[in-house]
């Protein structure tokens, strides 16, 4: 058994070591380093938490049991997943950090003596409304990020749910989560804990099922962030630096994820949270839709233009990661390589279903990542680019978003595509993408078509190289 | 008077915050997958509040309710704990820089 005091200065311990590992992704060099330092600081963290109860009893077995239980069964999914499934997964764990919340938070009012916070009935008001706070955000973060993750998995439709009446019921529940934690503060009553609980969840599943498939890389940011302020919140009713600092860096770094992703679409959060975007403008367009002439080609057209190129730039969208053609891909770069052609990529900050999510795909088909380059660092390349290869995007390439102030995307940053001397664009047909609206780059005199599944596009184009 | 010891704790994590947006501003944007899942990994720290439930029973009544909660939430943690650090290993590990002389 160790004194609190002692404990504490290690749980600080661990709290600077959560940073450094944060810290540590600010260069890939430096990342597998500061991974590290996260699983010290973990383990420091689980060691004191043990040598402080000093109860090495039954109980003590039992609990490395379940910790066993749980640690194979992560290990398992980490080593099995493919990285095309990442979103799934991030959105998979937080709901798992907002269930334990949630767990803790109930064990924590059931028992809190265990946690020196009074006795059943007579819990403290601090702890008491610190626990609530933790437990509604936990149950928000757990039910929003099970439909985030069935939107991903594909389980339920990527489509945004309306229904009339929406935003004043969530408003309504929302109130309503307010009042009865006021009231579960003044009477400690259980029942009031339990309807805390069951409302808490109910609005986490309201408040995500109208956002569409596309914004799902602000539904994970924001998700990742409530994670933290749930941790937070239970680490205010345990009284724990190493839970109250993490709280923290996990709720401001998901905050700052959701501004970069809403930034890099133009949109607002509170437009994205409120949902049901692309839905409307879907049908207007299918309906004035006016037969344009476009020119396709097939690999053998894509190859020869490759092929005379001096330099490509590639921009790679959902839709790589959907026909998994980042390998396919990478082969393709080699054999332009070899012809000593300059390839590079260029990512936009939203491509994909969660921050960065591009940036994974090719780095695990081995593309070093110094030639993949964010927007605003490669914009000014295309200019000089002889062919740009979309496979998979669509919207971010979409110049109506810098000509036409009526279009929904008016005002988001795309990539210059239309400035390279040609492009070849991958896609299975000419329907409109995510936003609903008709891409121009489409029907440029120096857009090619290639109308195929960017895997096997890609392999055709290869062998024609 | 005292200072009431939550006020303490009320300035560890508003500066955790701002320590928090510093760092994470300097985060690349290509490693945010992997800043995605670290974090994960991180916020189960929360396993602490679970073990603390765990084992708060004495050795009649080791599976009381609340400690049963605890036990679920262990695993549940662990379940993060492991596979968080686990799959950002993995992906870290794939980032590579160009071979020079090639």
């Amino acid at each position: 058994m160790i004194s609190a005091n002692l404990s504490a200065i290690f749980y600080l311990i661990s709290g600077v070591l959560f940073i450094l590992a944060l810290r540590g992704l600010s260069s890939p060099e430096t990342s597998r380093q500061g991974n590290f330092f996260g699983i010290l600081g973990m383990a420091i963290a689980v060691s004191v938490t043990f040598l402080s109860i000093g109860n090495f009893s039954t109980g003590f077995v039992v609990v490395l049991i379940f910790l066993l239980i749980g640690g194979l069964i992560g290990a398992f999914i980490a080593y099995k997943i493919p990285m095309t499934a990442m979103p799934e997964l991030v959105a998979g764990f937080h709901s798992l950090v907002g269930l334990a919340a949630v767990f803790v938070a109930i064990a924590a009012f059931l028992n809190p003596d265990a946690f020196n916070l009074g006795s059943p009935g007579k819990i403290k008001l601090g702890s008491l409304i610190e626990m609530s706070i933790g437990a509604a955000v936990g149950a928000i973060t757990f039910s929003g990020s099970i439909i985030a993750f069935l939107k991903l998995q594909g389980i339920m439709s990527g489509s945004p749910i309306t229904f009339k009446g929406q935003h004043p019921l969530n408003a309504l529940i929302l109130i309503s989560i307010i009042v009865i934690t006021y009231l579960l503060c003044s009477t400690q009553s259980s029942n009031l804990f339990w309807i805390l609980l069951a409302i808490s969840f109910l609005i986490g599943f309201l408040l995500i099922i109208p956002i569409g498939g596309a914004d799902m890389p602000v539904v994970i940011s924001m998700l990742n962030s409530y994670s933290g302020w749930a941790a937070a919140g239970i680490g205010f009713t345990l009284e724990n630096t190493a839970l109250i600092i993490t709280g923290a860096l996990v709720g401001s770094s998901g905050a700052i994820l959701s501004y970069i992703m809403c930034k890099g679409m133009n949109r607002s959060f509170f437009n994205v949270i409120l949902g049901g975007f692309g839905a409307t403008e879907q049908s207007a367009s299918a309906q004035n839709k006016e037969q344009r002439p476009v020119k396709s080609g097939n690999a053998d057209d894509a190859a020869f233009l490759m092929k005379n190129a001096s330099s490509v730039i590639i921009v790679p969208g959902y839709g790589m990661a959907v026909a998994q053609a980042q390998h396919a891909l990478r082969e393709m770069v080699d054999t332009l390589k070899k012809n000593d052609i300059k390839v590079s990529y260029a990512i936009h900050p939203v491509a994909g279903r969660m921050p960065g999510h591009m940036n994974v795909l090719l780095a695990e088909a081995n593309v070093p990542y110094d030639e993949v380059f964010e927007l605003e660092e490669i914009n000014n390349d295309f200019a000089n680019a002889d062919v740009a290869f979309v496979i998979g995007a669509n919207d971010v390439t979409n110049p109506v978003a810098k000509t036409d102030p009526q279009s929904p995307i008016y005002g988001m940053p795309v990539l210059d595509v239309e400035k390279c001397k040609s492009v070849l664009f991958v896609k299975r047909s000419l329907s409109p993408g995510y936003a609903g609206i008709d891409n121009d780059l489409f029907y440029k005199e120096n857009t090619l078509m290639l109308f195929a599944d960017a895997k096997k596009m890609t392999e055709d184009i290869t062998k024609n190289l | 008077m005292e200072i009431d010891p939550f006020i303490f704790r009320l300035s560890i994590f508003i500066l955790s915050i701002f320590i928090g947006y510093y760092v994470v501003w300097s985060v690349t944007p290509s490693l945010h997958t992997p800043l995605m899942s670290v974090t994960n990994a991180i916020s189960s720290v929360i396993i602490v509040g679970a073990i603390i439930a765990g084992l708060a029973g004495n050795s009649e009544t080791i599976f009381n309710t609340s400690s049963i909660f605890g036990f679920l939430a262990i695993s549940l943690a662990a379940i993060n704990i492991f596979g968080g650090f686990l799959v950002t290993q993995r992906m870290l590990a794939m980032y590579k820089k160009k071979k020079k002389g090639k």
